[in-house]
């Protein structure tokens, strides 16, 4: 065995096979209401084998259950960066502005999830915008930091370039302070989405809208404590996915 | 008056616990169409000066006339050729160099504008890389886009800050042989800043040397009454090299000796 081969499956696989072993002790020793590996999968194998089945609105196939959380992220994510961009750039380019709003996005970016939603639910009376509300406003912050930064970052070099040839300040912003921007604003990106994707269980189990975060919820209340473990897999997994996705794009804005 | 005209040019950096003179009252005069050099030791301020007559910076006290015109700000008649290349990494070679012809020939058409940044990557020898990006150019291809670009703000004076000091000794002397050769092309005004004594005798009509500093001043310029084209290979044989090397060279190390 060559020692990459080592090190990308047999390493992780060692690693697995530990959690894997921790798991099936602490369930027969300290927790017996948690279900081991095996009875995890015996109670899940339907859900995962066939993704798309429909029997009800809560007893659906995780496939389909992730679809749902992932338009709801999709759209929460989209209203993040729609706003969360431009007042990046905003608090970049203008003193004043950030004079003004800067001490508002601090204060703003610490308050959790579990805070907005009731707001959302107040505002907008249906629990799916307030969903989408709870996670754009959650998400957004990553974005907004990272594009100002970004703008503050720019190197005096390539501004002096624009100073010279009197660019007038659309030209300056389209083919200067956005492209030079644009590796920070994809940083920024990167880290909303996987805010985005930690606070859909938040607002689905809140709101109990179909999707893994309400799946989890219901289960837990239903006491199908196996179901809980498999969407707690179901989010890691395409947290992951999500993060490796927008690492790709990342890296292709970044070698430009 | 001079086409180009800099007098008791003052310039310090205000630091947090004192204040650093950089220049201590440069005059300057350059004619129009001059190949002027500037010389210097290493941190005199020669980068201070050429970012005041280019507008970057404020002078604390003096003045600089261009045709005419006080200078006030930056602009595209004081074209710039930065230390450091300054292209823009997300650019490809025209593009950069379209950037400065856009910006000055806004009123022209779009054909007539290709044609003249197209013209000016051919100029510089770099038609074949058109449309490659700065990182994947070599040191001196990137400074001959810098050198499109400067030319392409069709300036009335070119400003050069140590635009190969960056480069290896082979390098360098291809493209101060190009330089040569687009200068006798286009016969533009240009002020070279330099710490290669050779570099300046090759190039320039007229060399003013800078004292170290701090409170750099320039000393009276010296003529190269060397006639052109010039040829690097026999230049240093003449007395007229020899003759304007021996004065740049007593002067710097009397400036720095005092």
């Amino acid at each position: 065995m060559s020692p990459a081969t080592i090190k990308k499956i047999v390493l992780p696989g060692l690693g697995l096979l530990v959690v894997l072993v921790l798991w099936t002790v602490i369930s027969q020793t300290v927790a017996h209401d948690l279900p081991s590996p095996a009875r995890t999968w015996a109670e899940s194998r339907r859900y995962v084998l066939e993704p798309f089945f429909k029997d009800g609105e809560m007893n659906q196939g995780i496939g389909r259950l992730a679809l749902y959380s992932l338009v709801r992220v999709a759209k929460g994510y989209a209203l993040a960066l729609l706003l969360g961009t431009p007042i990046g750039f905003l608090l970049g380019l203008s003193r004043s502005f950030h004079a003004s709003f800067d001490p508002i996005v601090q204060f703003l970016r610490p308050i959790s999830p579990l805070a907005w939603l009731p707001l959302g639910l107040v505002i907008f009376q249906k629990s799916e915008p307030a969903a989408v509300f709870t996670i754009a406003l959650c998400a957004m912050w990553p974005t907004v930091i990272n594009t100002a930064v970004g703008v503050r970052s720019i190197g005096q070099e390539y501004l002096n370039v624009g100073r010279v040839l009197k660019l007038p300040r659309w030209k300056m912003l389209t083919k200067i302070i956005v492209p030079a921007t644009l590796p920070y604003v994809f940083t920024g990106y990167r880290l909303s989405l996987g805010l985005a994707w930690l606070v859909i269980v938040a607002a689905e189990m809140l709101t109990g809208t179909p999707g893994v975060g309400g799946f989890l919820w219901q289960e837990y209340n239903s006491l199908v404590y196996s179901h809980i473990i498999l969407s707690v897999i179901t989010i890691g997994a395409i947290g992951l996915l999500l993060d490796r996705l927008m690492g790709l794009v990342e890296a292709r804005v970044k070698a430009g | 008056m001079a086409f180009l005209e800099v007098r008791g040019l003052h310039k310090s950096y205000v630091g947090r616990r004192r204040t650093t003179p950089v220049l201590g009252g440069v005059d300057l005069a350059v004619d129009e169409g001059e190949f002027v050099a500037i010389v210097g030791y290493s941190g005199s301020g020669k980068t201070t000066l050429v970012s005041l007559i280019a507008g970057l910076l404020a002078p604390d006290a003096g003045t600089i006339v261009l045709d005419g015109v006080p200078v006030t700000e930056p602009g595209p008649e004081r074209g710039i050729v930065f230390q450091q290349y300054s292209l823009l990494p997300w650019m490809t070679v025209y593009e950069n160099v379209a950037l400065a012809v856009d910006a000055v020939n806004a009123g022209a058409v779009a054909t007539e504008r290709r044609r003249l940044a197209d013209d000016l990557v051919a100029l510089v020898g770099l038609a074949a890389a058109r449309d490659k990006r700065p990182h994947q150019l070599s040191g001196g291809m990137r400074q001959r886009v810098a050198v499109a670009r400067g030319l392409g703000m069709a300036p009335k004076v070119l400003l050069m800050d140590e635009p190969f000091s960056a480069l290896d000794a082979l390098t360098r002397a291809t493209l101060q042989d190009e330089l040569m050769r687009i200068w006798g092309e286009r016969r533009c005004t240009v002020i070279l800043i330099t710490n290669d004594v050779d570099e300046a005798i090759l190039l320039a009509d007229r060399i003013y040397p800078m004292t170290p500093g701090p409170g750099a001043v320039l000393g009276a310029p010296i003529e190269v009454a060397l006639p052109r084209p010039r040829s690097r290979r026999h230049m240093s044989l003449t007395p007229a090299y020899q003759k304007a090397r021996q004065a740049i060279v007593e002067f710097l190390k009397a400036a720095r000796a005092s």
